[in-house]
This record gives C-alpha cells, sequence and structure tokens, in this order.
C-alpha cells in the first residue's frame, strides 16, 4: 500500500472533526449545535478504530475462532471506543435536556438571541 | 459582526486543520502490526478465560475506568431527571389514545418480544460474543418503547413504572461497587477478578466476576435509557404549559 492509504483513516477523522466543529461555530439552533457536537465525537470513534487496526485481522472475539490462529485488531481502541460512544451518548441527552429547558424559559433556541441571562 | 466570526473561524480551523494533518502523518501507519496493549490485552482475557477480549478489558483490565463510566451515566440519568422535572407552571395532562395504523399495531407488537430477548441474550453473552452490558441494555430498554409505537403512550406507562426502574439504576451501580469490594474484603484488591474461579473457556460462567459486573452493567444501562427516555417523552407527550399565567 502506498503511503496516502497509511494515513488516509486518520484524515477522514480530521475532516469529520472539522466539520463537526464548522457545524458548532456556524450553528442558529442549539439542537442542531448537540448533533454538531455529536459529529466531532464520532471522528474520535473514527480515529481510535483506524489507529486499532491490523491488515487483514478479524474482531478480537475468541469464541469462534481459534486464539493465535489469526491475527485480530487491538482491543484496547475499542473498548475505548465503547467507552465514547456512552460518554456521547450521556452528553447529549443532557445537553438536550438543558436546550429543552432554554426553549421553555427564552422561547427561542436560536444562541444567538440568547444574548442576555433572565432568572 | 458575523463576517468577522466567519473569518476567525477559517483562519482558527485551517490552523488547526494543518496542525491535525501534521500529527496523522506521524502516526504509526494504518494497518500496521506493531500494538503491544492489544497482544498483552489479548493474552490476559485468554489467561482469564474470557473469549470477548473487550468484555475483558472493560470488565476486568480496566474495570475501575468502567466503575467511573456508569456513574457518569447516573449522574447524567440524575442531572436529565432534574432539569425535565415537571416545573411550578406546568401540568400534566393524560394523552389521548391515538389511532396507530394496522400493519404497525401488528409488526411493533410482533417484534417487541424479539428484541426483548435479543437484549438479554446480548447482555448474557456479554463476555462471549460480541456485545455485553451496555449494548445489551440499550436494546432491551428500546425494545419496550415499540410498546409506544405499536400502541399508545398510556400502554407504554402500564408496563413500565418508572420508581422501579430508578431504583434498578441505582441497585445495578450499587451492585458493581459491591462486587469491587467483595475483591478488597476477600484480600484481594478493588474491582480485581481474582475472586471466583474462571471457569471454562467459552461457556456463559466462564471469566470469574466478569459475567457478574457486566450483568449489572446492562441492569444498569436498560434502566437508565427506560428512565431517559421517560422524562423525554414525558415532555412530549404529557407535560404542558399553563395558559394564562
Amino acid at each position: 500500500m502506498n503511503t496516502a492509504m497509511h494515513v488516509l483513516p486518520y484524515l477522514v477523522a480530521v475532516y469529520v472533526f472539522l466539520t463537526g466543529c464548522y457545524g458548532l461555530a456556524t450553528s442558529r439552533n442549539l439542537i442542531h449545535a448537540v448533533g454538531c457536537l455529536a459529529v466531532c465525537q464520532s471522528a474520535t470513534y473514527v480515529l481510535l478504530l483506524a489507529v486499532g487496526y491490523r491488515d487483514g485481522a478479524t474482531a478480537p472475539v475468541f469464541s469462534d475462532i481459534e486464539p493465535g490462529s489469526r491475527p485480530v485488531v487491538d482491543p484496547v481502541v475499542q473498548a475505548l471506543t465503547l467507552t465514547d460512544i456512552v460518554v456521547g451518548a450521556t452528553v447529549t441527552a443532557l445537553l438536550l435536556a438543558l436546550v429543552l429547558q432554554i426553549a421553555k424559559r427564552h422561547g427561542t433556541v436560536d444562541p444567538d438571541e440568547l444574548r442576555e441571562l433572565r432568572g | 459582526m458575523n463576517r468577522l466570526r466567519l473569518w476567525l473561524l477559517a483562519v482558527g480551523g485551517a490552523g488547526l486543520a494543518a496542525l491535525l494533518v501534521a500529527a496523522c502523518l506521524d502516526l504509526p501507519a494504518f494497518g500496521g502490526r506493531w500494538h503491544p496493549y492489544g497482544d498483552r490485552a489479548v493474552q490476559a482475557s485468554l489467561d482469564r478465560h474470557i473469549a470477548n477480549t473487550i468484555a475483558s478489558v472493560n470488565f476486568d483490565q480496566r474495570a475501575y475506568d468502567t466503575l467511573g463510566e456508569i456513574s457518569i451515566l447516573f449522574a447524567a440519568v440524575l442531572g436529565c431527571v432534574v432539569l425535565l422535572r415537571e416545573a411550578r407552571d406546568e401540568h400534566r395532562a393524560p394523552p389521548e389514545p391515538a389511532e396507530v395504523a394496522r400493519p404497525v399495531r401488528r409488526y411493533a407488537l410482533l417484534v417487541l418480544p424479539v428484541a426483548l430477548v435479543t437484549g438479554l441474550y446480548v447482555i448474557a453473552h456479554g463476555q462471549l460474543s460480541p456485545g455485553g452490558g451496555f449494548q445489551g441494555g440499550v436494546v432491551a430498554a428500546t425494545a419496550l418503547h415499540l410498546l409506544y409505537l405499536g400502541a399508545d403512550y398510556g400502554a407504554l406507562e402500564r408496563v413500565r413504572p418508572l420508581g422501579v426502574y430508578e431504583a434498578s439504576d441505582s441497585l445495578a451501580v450499587c451492585a458493581y461497587l459491591v462486587l469491587g469490594l467483595a475483591g478488597v474484603l476477600a484480600g484481594t484488591a478493588f474491582l480485581a477478578n481474582t475472586l471466583l474461579p474462571y471457569g471454562t473457556f467459552n461457556t456463559l460462567s466462564s471469566g470469574g466476576t466478569v459475567p457478574l459486573l457486566n450483568a449489572a452493567v446492562g441492569m444498569e444501562v436498560a434502566s437508565a435509557v427506560v428512565v431517559l427516555l421517560a422524562h423525554f417523552l414525558d415532555q412530549a407527550v404529557e407535560i404542558e404549559e399553563e395558559h394564562g399565567s
């Protein structure tokens, strides 16, 4: 494989992350912003899984393959990705609950209209 | 103002992109053979008779981190419950029974038991096959919500006594802690998987405390998702603002 293929998955992660950042910065709607944050976080899944990949390897589960018979991908980053997904889901839930309260108290979900704090 | 902001974003984004790409070029090549941590994790997992290495990493090698993870989940659910409570200027109106298209009703009620059993299967086989407490918990919890699609909100509320799920959420976190402390009392270390025999490789009872921790996490995630969705659905379906207040 050439060099481009060796970095392409990492560059995909960078691309996804920057796309999410762009969305976050230009968002006109808080729900959309929460979605953009989830996009940023997806970049970390791509990066972690890309770091753990090994050519021609299979999943690190030995219920149906003989240990040592085939190379397996790195299980540590896969477990980290699982943690990442769980934390991402909880953060999304909490942020959406906050957005719901903002929408109720201020009558808007446009961050630009939330200039002054109201009690 | 807006144009200035976009320029700032463009400059910052270009700088960040350049740095990230430079960092990527320095990373080990994609698909390489050198994974020292992965190889050691696989060896440790096989030593303790756990077929699914990811379950071994989560519930044995990094069990303490998973305690932090389920605490985050627990705290987030608590936060959502507080944020989405019924405010003083709101009241609860029981939703009208809704008409459901017959095919939707039929297939939702057909898939519900299948999805529920699948979720429980995924939890129970966490240390053997892909899946585990986190994944199976979400499947089992969402299976219940097929009742909302297939029947109506009232039907879902009848099979979902929230208090029970809130209690089982906390009980599951306590169970994880107690399993950890059992190691301390037995003279090893907190959450060290040296308490129970490792059993026969690739059977349901293999892996020492891993299946138990996995079950606790499955119970916690299932209850947490049910409680979380219940509060969001309450906001959408039941809680209304008082008019003229």
